[in-house]
């Protein structure tokens, strides 16, 4: 399986976009490269992006690697990926509001009503909800991935808490600060301007109790939450408070902030706790860190919560592969970003032929998540494979199955020097009131290792930046 | 500003201001129990410093003899102690990074590189020489920390609460050691005592680094009336209970200026300050010292829960 390099196209060649670059990995010599990767890593050091590694016992966060030759799409792809994204989060809002609404989609048999009902992430308290301006998903992450020149697929949607976009802008930080050279020879489009946008989603998005300066917060799980480096860079950035439940307090179903001069009126929480620990007195009843009575105060609409609760429906494995009719019924357009092919192994057509080709399939539990629960056909053994045959016969509704795709892989700096390694692509999508913002390109991550496909953090991946060149 | 920020801001400072509290009792204990015993007094110098620190209970159940090595391990790296220094660091980094962006970066760069660096210092064996590094070590941090939110944060309610925090603590600290050490300032120990008790007084005023400031101010021998007088009374010099009751009196009406509302808080701190003020020191050791510095603690104790009360809930 070859994959498509978007450097060299794959044959040796050289793609336009990656001219200027290629010119000047050439010129590069080795020793300068390392030297700019520490000076990066000294860098995200001293601005604090790592100091949840600090030695403390608690904290289990290290420092993501950052590999310092960037990656570039043209134009054109962005124009045609961010057209693709405005319209998936379009149909993944609809959606949402299909689902807690009229639930025209279930009766037109666009997706089996039990993938929805009996979803562990199907919310009743939402059922017949009206949120601010029938916006669910204000912030999402949408992971995509390159196959070829002209494809990209669409791997997962993050209709919850998307993280990972304080990467997106301090990595930009990083390259303007050690490569000017390289902006100079670059239009590389700006990423800065995200908390603006982000700011001006939330606002747009207060009850209409609030005044015209509304009061937003953002509420972190605390300190020893995994991204509380991003929790309080985007508060930073935001200039809003950053809070943990115990910070707010509600009475009369409205939120307020504790603050030294008394309590202080809420009206938009960013939050970034998941939906089972927001409220013990909605759902997990043992959560510390949510805040008893703020499903009340948001039902009676005195309070934004973004993401809006229930959410998580919509970026379900199962759900997933129903999306491009989902796209098609709520938007009555094709599809521009394509899905991933998948089998549905509840459908006995495609169950078949997924127990054909487990060694040539991965297999993914419909409710798994982080590599828990997977076969990768071509790496497994057989014991492995008859495993998941036996599952797949007994259970069939629990997995999709989809091929194995040959990720775009892009130049990057490694131990051996310039080499090619596998990619994906997470860009960030707001929907306020006023529309959908998307700032060009992303967070691009990186399997460090040859040959490895994930890119994960927690397995060895790195991130880069992501140009967007503007000419 | 939240009110766990403001928190998080004033604890900060004082666990700082109590490390460098807790280096500054190592330093003179280990100075005055290297004197030759005719000097040195009782023997009881490390008890003594275990008392000044205010963990007594807390030592006693961990240790059996309060000797050299059993305090400086307790009182510098113990983790069961909450008050060790190393927990004292420990406490104000984690606080700090729960208020990351409240603090200036170079605040939080004299923090997180001195939990950092404190990793080197870790409850080894250290000889006489290392172990005064170390403690001089301590006192830089405390400087590089108080330095840099002096010259680098915002004069707003962030500052005013760091700033409160600092001298709450301290007053507290001055305080103790005149707790623990009230009987050898008093007037009849004067004819008693004779050059044993000087080594004692000169500690108590190295344990406030103010043996220089002591002569400047009053340029004779060292006696205790006039040392109750520089730590209790006396504005000048920064860590007196008046010093600190004056600042902290500055610092809470600033922060009522600021929410338009003065309440509990300042009429508590300005009592003492005023009380501070117009109190001769003959008229302190009348009335007795021990009552006096007995009654302080009460007093500044309920200002702390005042503080905690009105602004930090």
């Amino acid at each position: 399986m070859v994959a498509f390099d978007e450097m060299t196209g794959g044959e040796g060649g050289l793609r336009a976009a990656y001219g200027e670059l290629d010119r000047w990995l050439k010129e590069a010599p080795p020793e300068m490269l390392a030297l700019r990767r520490s000076q990066a890593e000294l860098f995200f050091r001293r601005i604090g992006i790592t100091f949840a590694v600090y030695g403390d016992e608690e904290s289990t966060e290290r420092l993501i690697p950052f590999d310092i030759i960037p990656r570039v799409l043209t134009k054109p792809e962005w124009t045609k990926l961010e057209k693709g994204l405005r319209q998936r989060v379009t149909a993944l809002n609809m959606f949402l509001a299909d689902v807690y609404g009229k639930k025209e989609c279930l009766k037109a048999g666009i997706i089996p009503p039990e993938l929805v009902y009996r979803n562990a992430c199907y919310q009743l308290q939402m059922v017949d909800f009206q949120v601010p301006h029938g916006i669910y998903c204000h912030i999402a992450g949408i992971d995509i991935v390159r196959v070829d020149a002209d494809t990209f697929y669409v791997l997962e949607d993050n209709a919850r808490t998307p993280s990972g976009v304080s990467y997106m802008m301090e990595n930009r930080e990083v390259m303007l600060r050690l490569f000017p050279e390289l902006f100079a020879t670059h239009r590389v489009a700006p990423v800065d301007n995200y908390p603006d946008q982000l700011l001006a989603t939330l606002r747009s998005v207060a009850p209409r109790s609030a005044s015209s300066d509304p009061t937003i917060c953002l509420l972190t799980p605390g300190q020893y939450n995994s991204a509380f480096y991003e929790h309080s860079f985007l508060a930073d950035k935001l200039g809003v408070e950053l809070v943990e439940g115990s910070d707010l307090l509600v009475k009369d179903d409205v939120v307020y902030m504790r603050t030294t001069q008394g309590p202080k009126r809420v009206d938009v929480i960013y939050r970034r706790i998941d939906d089972d620990f927001i409220d013990p007195l909605v759902f997990r009843s043992d959560s510390v860190l949510g805040v008893p009575g703020i499903i009340g105060a948001y039902k009676a609409g005195n309070v934004t919560l973004a993401n809006a609760v229930g959410t998580g429906v919509a970026d379900d494995k199962a759900v997933y592969s129903y999306m491009p009719e989902i796209v098609k019924f709520f938007t009555g357009e094709e599809p521009i970003l394509k899905n991933v092919p998948t089998y549905r192994c509840r459908e006995p057509e495609a169950n078949a032929y997924v127990l054909d080709n487990l060694e040539k399939l991965v297999v993914k539990e419909v409710n798994g998540s982080g590599g828990y629960g997977m076969l990768v056909g071509p790496h497994a053994n057989k014991q492995q494979i008859e495993t998941f045959r036996k599952k797949l016969k007994n259970q069939p509704e629990g997995f999709i199955a989809q091929p194995t795709l040959a990720l775009s892989t892009c130049p990057t700096f490694v131990a051996s020097g310039v080499a090619p390694r596998h990619v994906d692509l997470r860009p960030y999508v707001l929907s306020g009131a006023n529309g959908i913002s998307c700032v060009p390109g992303g967070l691009t991550r990186v399997a460090l290792k040859e040959g490895s496909l994930v890119v994960n953090s927690s397995q060895g991946g790195g991130t880069k930046d992501t140009w967007v060149l503007d000419a | 500003m939240l009110s766990r920020t403001a928190d998080s801001l004033y604890w900060v400072s004082r666990y700082v201001e109590r490390a460098e509290y807790l280096a500054r009792i190592l330093d003179a204990t280990t100075r005055l129990t290297n004197l030759p015993s005719a000097y040195g007094g009782a023997g009881t110098e490390w008890q003594s410093a275990v008392a000044t620190a205010g963990c007594e209970d807390t030592f006693a159940k961990a240790y059996g003899e309060a000797n050299e090595r059993n305090v400086c391990d307790f009182l510098s790296f113990n983790p069961d102690n909450p008050s060790s220094i190393r927990n004292c660091f420990a406490l104000a980094r984690s606080n700090a990074r729960a208020v990351r962006t409240a603090l200036t970066s170079e605040m939080w760069d004299a923090l997180n590189g001195a939990w950092l660096e404190l990793q080197r210092f870790e409850r080894k064996r250290m000889d006489r020489e290392e172990f005064a590094r170390f403690l001089d070590w301590v006192k830089n941090v405390s400087l590089a920390f108080d330095g840099s939110a002096y010259r680098t944060m915002l004069r707003d309610d962030g500052y005013w609460f760091s700033r409160l925090g600092v001298n709450v603590e301290r007053a507290d600290n001055t305080a103790r050691i005149l707790d623990v050490k009230y009987h050898v300032l008093l007037p009849e120990t004067e004819q008693v005592g004779g050059s044993l008790d000087y080594f004692q007084w000169t500690t108590m005023l190295r344990e406030v680094s103010a043996l220089t400031a002591y002569h400047w101010v009053y340029r004779q021998a060292v006696k205790p009336t006039l040392i109750a007088d520089l730590l209790i009374l006396n504005r000048r010099m920064p860590r007196s209970l008046a010093s600190c009751y004056e600042n902290i009196s500055r610092f809470l009406d600033a922060i009522g200026d600021a929410y338009n509302r003065h309440g509990p808080a300042q009429r508590q701190a300005r009592k003492t300050s005023t009380n501070l003020a117009n109190t001769p020191i003959e008229a302190v050791l009348q009335r007795g010292l021990h009552e006096f510095i007995e009654d302080f603690i009460t007093e500044n104790n309920r200002l702390g829960n005042v503080i905690v009360e009105q602004y930090l809930q």
